[in-house]
């Protein structure tokens, strides 16, 4: 964590106004420094050319993508594509685009990302300063389950949510996104809560508070950068899930991604490759915005995660 | 004494905790414990309590298509992780060199770990795509003899998946591998330079080693992702052609959705179970020896 955040620190210092240089003077212009630049705009140009592809291409009507000019710009933009790829795309018999798709996605993850966040919160503050007997063996449980295959749960979670009649339903989506995201959440939660200063917690108690007052009144408004972490991680995780959504939303909830995959992969006919690139987009517009917002955010949130692991 | 028992199990914290307690116990304790238990009997699409032994391991490893998923997951598990790891640190060195623009190329090599698995697989499913992709680009730019389609092939289908799983994983092996770069300490690249030692030297002799904790995490991170690979393989191949890039985790679920076979398939996941253990119990050991000999030294 604290390696992550001195990058974090650096870039700050390294950004002032570009008329005062900053660091040792910049050596001439050699071979090395054009290497340098060199391999990393090829290595910049194999991260950003699929992504080209699809946006040109999702631009394009048919009939230009059929002449098979893959890399050239637009002749005749078109935005028709998006339209249908949101409304019209058919996934089997039922043509109403992603657009349903894409509320499910939300019904699924605001909950589970609340309930998850507050469970694992709680936890992490239980877990810090108020250990039970057996406490830490329950943490050991639920960090080996951070690293389980997630083949060997399903099946036990399928039995035992039809039996409590919660199969294929919008809560039981909710309570697999809830269950699989506490190993990470706790973890992320007990180490943030391990780094206070143990007075503050002791200081509360000499005054009377008891658990939930102290986690309500102190911990929880102290937490607010981990929090903002846990979402990140939960959002982009939970938006971008495909296996549980397939598995254990039910038809009728199927999140975004399970409906992209129906109508890229099983379309009959004619493949529209630009509607489906306009439907990929789509899907991944949520996390590419949340990650291009939160910046750094993000990246601390994936090392905080598993440094510690 | 009730006071002390009080002490030890504060009913506030016990009952904050109850989520806690059900899913460790009663999903990574006692559903594992299930599954492991299914996979002793001959469970169709039900579970059932007629043991069978072994059978189902035996039938397990006399299919075919789970050999091929079994050795589909080391090639692919060996290939992406090492090629992961030695791209990324390549990356993260030359992002190390004071260069200008960092940030932008910063969020470039780490955008696509922002996206589902599915749009990744369904990404270079088009850009690898005979009719679509870089093949009928290049023909139709004149050069009519070419021929890259990597995914329709059943011996190169798995390199497909490789390079798409670089695509998604190598931005975040370097955004970690830069930061155990900058926590390396400047004196010791002073003092590798005064001592005249070669850059790649220092790098590979004096640096990489220092950063066994960023490498570690890299590497935790991506054999997570390895073993769990399977919306990748759904959207880009779907295990195709034929069965030549199915996976474990493919696999298991096929058996309990579309084959019907909850024994045999709980049989399988149980396999996929066992290397995972494995790798914790050594972990563990290892955690625990270390702790044993620092409280001796105390």
């Amino acid at each position: 964590m604290s390696a992550v955040q001195t990058t974090a620190s650096r870039p700050m210092q390294e950004a002032p106004d570009q008329a005062t240089p900053f660091g040792p003077k910049p050596r001439r212009i050699s071979a090395g420094r054009i290497g340098i630049y060199a391999f990393l705009i090829v290595a910049a140009l194999f991260f950003l050319i699929p992504v080209y592809i699809m946006v040109v291409t999702s631009l394009k009507g048919m009939p230009e993508i059929r002449l098979g000019h893959l890399f050239n710009l637009p002749g005749d933009p078109t935005f028709q594509p998006w339209a249908d790829a949101w409304l019209h795309a058919c996934t089997g018999r039922d043509c109403n685009g992603l657009s349903p798709g894409f509320y499910n996605s939300l019904k699924i993850t605001v909950p589970s990302v609340v309930i998850s966040i507050i469970c694992a919160s709680i936890n992490g503050y239980a877990l810090t300063f108020w250990p039970y007997k057996g406490a830490n063996l329950l943490f050991g449980l639920l960090v080996f389950g951070a690293f389980v295959p997630y083949q060997v749960v399903i099946y036990p979670l399928i039995i035992g949510l039809s039996s409590v009649g919660l199969f294929a339903t919008l809560p039981g989506i909710i309570i697999v996104h809830t269950i699989f995201g506490m190993p990470i959440l706790t973890l992320l939660f007990r180490n943030f809560y391990a780094a206070m200063p143990v007075e503050l917690f002791k200081a509360a108690r000499v005054d009377g508070a008891g658990f939930w007052r102290i986690f309500i009144y102190i911990m929880l408004p102290m937490s607010v950068p981990i929090t903002v972490v846990a979402v990140i991680l939960q959002v982009t995780g939970i938006w971008n899930d495909f296996l549980f959504g397939i598995v254990f939303a039910g038809r009728s909830n199927w999140p975004m991604t399970v409906q992209l995959n129906n109508i890229v992969n099983t379309t009959t006919g004619v493949r529209e490759y630009n509607v489906n690139m306009a439907a990929t987009i789509l899907t991944a517009a949520v996390p590419l915005v949340i990650y291009f917002v939160s910046g750094r955010w993000f990246v601390r949130g994936i090392a905080a995660g598993a440094v510690k692991g | 004494m009730q006071k002390s028992w009080r002490q030890r199990f504060h009913l506030p914290a016990v009952i904050g905790t109850i989520p806690m307690i059900l899913v460790a116990v009663g999903v990574f304790v006692i559903g594992i414990g299930f599954s492991v238990l299914w996979s002793f009997t001959s469970s169709k699409l039900f579970p059932t309590y007629d043991f069978v032994g072994l059978a189902q391991y035996r039938r397990l490893w006399a299919d075919n298509r789970w050999l091929v998923s079994v050795n589909n997951i080391w090639f692919f598990g060996l290939m992406s992780i090492t090629c992961n790891m030695v791209f990324g640190y390549l990356l993260a060195v030359f992002m190390d060199q004071r260069i200008r623009q960092e940030d932008l190329f910063r969020s470039i090599f780490l955008y696509p770990f922002a996206m589902s698995l599915i749009v990744t697989g369904l990404v270079w499913q088009w850009v690898l795509d005979p009719n679509l992709g870089l093949q009928e680009t290049m023909r139709n730019l004149g050069w009519s003899s070419f021929s890259f389609a990597p995914l329709v092939d059943a011996n190169t289908a798995i390199y497909a998946l490789v390079v798409a799983g670089i695509w998604q994983g190598s931005g975040v092996t370097m955004a970690i591998l830069l930061a155990g770069l900058r926590g390396v300490d400047e004196e010791i690249w002073k003092a590798a330079r005064v001592d005249g030692i070669p850059t790649w030297r220092t790098h590979v002799s004096i640096v990489a080693p220092m950063m066994k904790g960023a490498f570690a995490t890299a590497f935790v991170l991506q054999s997570v992702g390895v073993v769990r690979v399977y919306d990748l393989v759904i959207a880009m191949t779907g295990g195709g052609p034929g069965i030549a890039t199915s996976m474990p985790a493919v696999y298991v679920i096929q058996l309990i959705t579309v084959r019907q076979n909850v024994g045999q398939g709980m049989a399988a996941a149980t396999m996929m179970l066992l290397p995972v253990l494995i790798v914790l119990a050594l972990a563990g050991l290892v955690l625990w020896r270390r702790n044993r000999v620092q409280e001796a030294g105390v």
